[in-house]
C-alpha cells in the first residue's frame, strides 16, 4: 500500500472504492450514511463534500509532511481537516443553501470522520503528492459511491421517488409510485437496515468476484 | 446445529427431561394458539383466515427460498416458520384483506422481514435476537401506519354503531377515556364480557382473552413455559394500571381492562415466553416479564401509541442476554444454586 510508484495509481484509487470502501468494508463514518441518506440529492452532495475534503486534506498533509513534527502531527492534521471542512461548509452555504440547511450539521461533522484522519495519518503523511491525491480520490469516490447507493435505495423504496440534482440549486424529482411504499426506509431505523443490506450485498458480490478471478487465474 | 442443542440444554425449562424436540414444541405452541385463532375466525370471518394463511404460506415460502439460495437443508419440518407465520397473522388486523386500497401485500412483506431479516440473517432459529413475528409486525406498523390500524368490528357485534370499522378499546381508552368505553359497551360487566370473549375490534388473534388464557394454561400444564414471565408481565402491568391508570388520583385505575385488552394476553403468554429471545434463568425471567409489563404500561399511558406490548417485548428482547449474564454471575457468587449451571 505504501508503494509510491506512479504505475499503480489506478490501484490506489480502486483500493478506496472497493477493497477499503469506507462504509461497506471498514464500516467507518456510519453516522452520515444513516443520517443524510434519506434522499438521493442529500446523499450525493454529502458524498461530494467528503470527496473534496478528503482530496484536499491528503494534498495538504502530503505537502506539509516533511515539516510536521511527529509529536504534534495529530493536532496539525485536525487543524488542516477543520480548515478544509470550513471551506466546504461556507461554499455549500453559499451555493446550495437548501441542501446545506438539511445536511449542514453533518458537513461540520466531517471534521471527526475517522476515515479522513486515518488516510492523513496512514497515507498522506508518508507519501508524495500524486499518490496521496489518488488515495484521497479513491477513498472519496468510494464514500460517494456508498452514500449514493444507500440514498438511492432508501429514497426509492421509502418514498417511491428519486430526487436528482440537475444543477447547483435545481433538482428533478422522478416519481415512480405516488404513495409511500415502505415508510420505514426513510426513517432512521430503515437507515440501519439499508446500510446492513447493502453492505452484505457489496461484500457478497466482492467475494464472488474475487473467487471468480482467482479461479480464472489458476 | 451444535449451538442450538446447547441452548436447549442450558435452558432450565423442564422440557429437557423428556425427549422433546424443537419441532414438537413448535407444533404444540401452534396447537395452543388454536383456541384464540378460532375465536378470531369466529369474530372476524373469512378475511381473518385469508390473512393468517397468507402469513403462514409466505413465511414458510420465504424460509424455503432462503434455504435454497444459501444452499442449506430446509428445516420446514420443525414448524418454526409455521409458528412465526401464525403469530404474525394473529397480530394483523383482518381489515388488511382489502383490495380497493390494496393492502394485501402487507402480510407478505412482514413475513419476509420476520423470516429472512430477523431470523435467517442472524443465523437461523436459535440465534435471532428479536422475536421474528414481532419485528415483522413492527416493520409493517411503521411502514404502513394507516393500513395496520384499520380495525374491523367483530361481525357478531353488540356494539351500538353500525360502522364497518371502529377503534380498539385501547384506542378509545387512550383518546377519550374510560367513560366513553363504558358508554360504548354499556356497563363494566358487559365491557369485561366483550373483552374476555374477544367480541371487540383488534388484531385477529389478540381479542379473546379467555381463549388465549386456555392456550397459555395448556402450555403451562405441559410445562413448555414457566409461570415466571407471564405472571411478572401481567402482574407488573396490572400494578402499573392500578396505580397510574386512573384519571387524576393515584390508585384509581382499572387493571382488569388493561390486562384483557390489546395484545397483553397474547404477548404475555406466547410472545414474551419465546425460548430464544427471553432469559433462561428464572430470576432473569421475572425481571424480563416485569420490564415488559412496565414498558407496556408506560407506552399505553404516556406514549404515542395506544398499545405498547409489541415494542415493550422487543425492547426487553435486546436486554435479555444482558439479564441472563448479570443473573448468572450473581448466582455463582452466593448460595449454591447448582441446578442450571453444570451444562456450560
Amino acid at each position: 500500500m505504501s508503494s509510491t510508484s506512479s504505475t499503480n495509481l489506478k490501484d490506489l484509487i480502486l483500493n478506496g472504492i472497493v477493497k477499503e470502501n469506507t462504509i461497506f468494508k471498514l464500516a467507518l463514518s456510519l453516522c452520515p450514511s444513516i443520517a443524510v441518506t434519506n434522499s438521493l440529492k442529500n446523499g450525493i452532495y454529502m458524498g461530494i463534500a467528503v470527496l473534496f475534503v478528503q482530496v484536499m486534506v491528503n494534498l495538504t498533509i502530503s505537502l506539509m509532511r516533511n515539516i510536521i513534527h511527529p509529536k504534534v502531527r495529530l493536532p496539525i492534521f485536525m487543524l488542516v481537516i477543520s480548515g478544509w471542512v470550513t471551506v466546504t461548509q461556507l461554499m455549500m452555504a453559499a451555493f446550495v443553501p437548501d441542501v446545506y440547511a438539511k445536511v449542514g450539521l453533518y458537513i461540520a461533522l466531517i471534521v471527526a470522520f475517522a476515515s479522513i484522519l486515518a488516510r492523513a495519518e496512514m497515507f498522506a503523511s508518508k507519501n508524495s503528492i500524486i499518490p496521496s491525491m489518488a488515495d484521497g480520490l479513491g477513498m472519496g469516490i468510494g464514500f460517494l459511491f456508498a452514500l449514493t447507493t444507500i440514498s438511492f435505495f432508501r429514497e426509492l423504496v421509502g418514498k417511491g421517488s428519486l430526487t436528482v440534482p440537475t444543477g447547483l440549486s435545481t433538482q428533478h424529482v422522478f416519481t415512480f409510485i405516488n404513495t409511500k411504499p415502505l415508510l420505514i426506509m426513510i426513517l432512521p431505523a430503515g437507515g440501519f437496515l439499508a446500510v446492513g443490506i447493502l453492505m452484505a450485498l457489496f461484500n457478497w458480490i466482492n467475494a464472488r468476484y474475487a473467487a471468480k478471478s482467482a479461479h480464472a487465474s489458476h | 446445529m451444535e449451538a442450538k442443542k446447547e441452548q436447549l440444554i442450558v435452558s432450565v425449562s423442564p422440557h429437557i427431561k423428556s425427549d422433546e424436540t424443537t419441532s414438537r414444541i413448535m407444533w404444540t405452541v401452534s396447537l395452543a394458539l388454536m383456541p384464540a385463532m378460532l375465536s378470531g375466525l369466529y369474530f372476524f370471518g373469512p378475511k381473518a383466515l385469508f390473512i393468517t394463511l397468507l402469513c403462514i404460506v409466505s413465511s414458510i415460502g420465504f424460509e424455503q427460498l432462503y434455504m435454497k439460495i444459501v444452499d442449506k437443508k430446509s428445516p420446514v419440518g420443525d414448524g418454526s416458520a409455521f409458528l412465526t407465520g401464525l403469530l404474525l397473522g394473529m397480530n394483523m388486523p383482518s381489515s388488511l384483506w382489502s383490495f380497493s386500497p390494496f393492502t394485501a401485500h402487507v402480510p407478505v412483506v412482514a413475513s419476509f422481514v420476520a423470516i429472512v431479516i430477523t431470523k435467517q440473517l442472524f443465523g437461523g432459529l436459535g440465534f435471532n435476537v428479536f422475536n421474528p413475528a414481532l419485528i415483522g409486525r413492527a416493520f409493517a406498523l411503521i411502514s404502513w401506519p394507516k393500513a395496520m390500524t384499520v380495525w374491523n368490528e367483530p361481525t357478531a357485534a353488540f356494539l351500538a354503531m353500525d360502522a364497518k370499522t371502529s377503534a380498539t378499546p385501547l384506542g378509545v381508552l387512550k383518546e377519550e377515556g374510560i367513560a366513553k368505553l363504558l358508554e360504548i359497551f354499556g356497563d363494566k360487566v358487559s365491557l369485561y364480557q366483550h373483552l374476555l370473549t374477544g367480541n371487540r375490534a383488534g388484531s385477529i388473534g389478540e381479542t379473546s382473552a379467555i381463549a388465549l388464557l386456555i392456550g397459555g394454561i395448556f402450555l403451562l400444564a405441559k410445562r413448555y413455559i414457566s409461570w415466571h414471565i407471564p405472571v411478572s408481565f401481567l402482574g407488573t402491568a396490572a400494578l402499573m394500571a392500578w396505580i397510574f391508570g386512573g384519571k387524576g388520583a393515584l390508585f384509581t385505575g382499572d387493571p382488569i381492562v388493561h390486562l384483557i385488552s390489546g395484545g397483553m394476553m397474547l404477548g404475555a403468554w406466547f410472545m414474551a415466553t419465546d425460548y430464544v429471545t427471553s432469559p433462561t434463568i428464572k430470576k432473569g425471567q421475572l425481571l424480563f416479564g416485569a420490564g415488559c409489563g412496565f414498558l407496556t404500561m408506560l407506552i399505553r399511558l404516556k406514549g404515542g401509541f395506544p398499545e405498547g406490548v409489541m415494542f415493550a417485548i422487543l425492547i426487553m428482547n435486546c436486554l435479555s442476554p444482558l439479564i441472563d449474564r448479570s443473573f448468572r454471575s450473581k448466582v455463582f457468587g452466593v448460595v449454591s444454586q447448582s441446578k442450571p449451571k453444570e451444562a456450560k
